[in-house]
């Protein structure tokens, strides 16, 4: 399941629903993401995320699949958010649900760094020196290489 | 052929989206771009570093040798930075 909203959400309650009523899921892993108050020494007082609405749900829905391909997952789940958000803010959810904890975690990792390198989202940042877009980062390329298959 | 700005490609051009139509002579994305360098200042500014332009067409990545044609939807961007903790550098 995927979903794209400006609202904050609440990790916990997104697991809990996710595997409500399931007895087959021995293994939950989630990665929450949130925004950071400093950004390379600088101070941030905001973080604005542009998408494009469109393919962003369609690039989300197909790195979920990907990923229910490559391990036996029994329930997923990816949360992103867009908009204007303040530090301490949490941007992104991930939850890989298995039966077993090697699916849980693997996956959970592979969605985090494929979404990073996959999703059309672009990162504004707004501190005391006025607005920055954020640039593409090399080892977030390279965590996403480490998943290819060729 | 309509086509989206995001980023700080949306800040330079000065829009987020329009339609054109497909220039004489203009077959993929690198010679839509090269068309775009010469469209004006906001243009050409938007657009001065290939390098750093990223595209999709019909809301899949594209490289520059893509095809393009009148029927398509053409986004233009900066690579891409979503997904994770926030923060830029290293």
């Amino acid at each position: 399941m995927i979903r794209l909203q400006r609202e904050a959400f609440d990790a916990g309650a997104e697991i809990a629903a996710l595997i409500e009523g399931r007895t087959d899921i021995g293994a939950v892993v989630s990665f929450t993401g949130y925004v950071r108050c400093e950004s390379g020494g600088r101070a941030i007082t905001s973080m604005t995320l542009e998408h494009y609405p469109g393919m962003t749900e369609k690039k989300l829905a197909a790195i979920e699949a990907e990923a229910r391909e490559r391990w036996p997952l029994d329930a997923s789940l990816i949360v992103h958010r867009h908009g204007r958000l303040a530090p301490g803010e949490p941007i992104v959810l991930v939850v890989c649900a298995s039966s077993h904890r090697d699916a849980a975690f693997d996956a959970a990792r592979f969605l985090i760094d494929w979404l990073k390198t996959k999703a059309p989202f672009w990162k504004l940042e707004e501190g005391g020196d006025g607005a920055n877009w954020v640039e593409a980062r090399r080892d977030d390329d390279e965590a996403a290489k480490r998943w290819r298959k060729d | 052929m309509k086509i989206l700005y995001f980023a700080w490609l949306r800040a330079k051009a000065g829009l987020s989206e329009e339609t054109v139509s497909l220039p004489p002579g203009v077959e993929d994305i690198a010679g839509l771009i090269e068309w775009m360098r010469g469209r004006g200042a906001n243009f050409a500014e938007a657009f001065e570093d290939p390098a750093l332009v990223r595209a999709a067409v019909n809301q899949d990545f594209a490289r520059p040798d893509h095809p393009v044609t009148d029927d398509d939807e053409v986004a233009f961007f900066p690579p891409i930075t979503g997904g994770g903790e926030g923060g830029a550098g290293p």
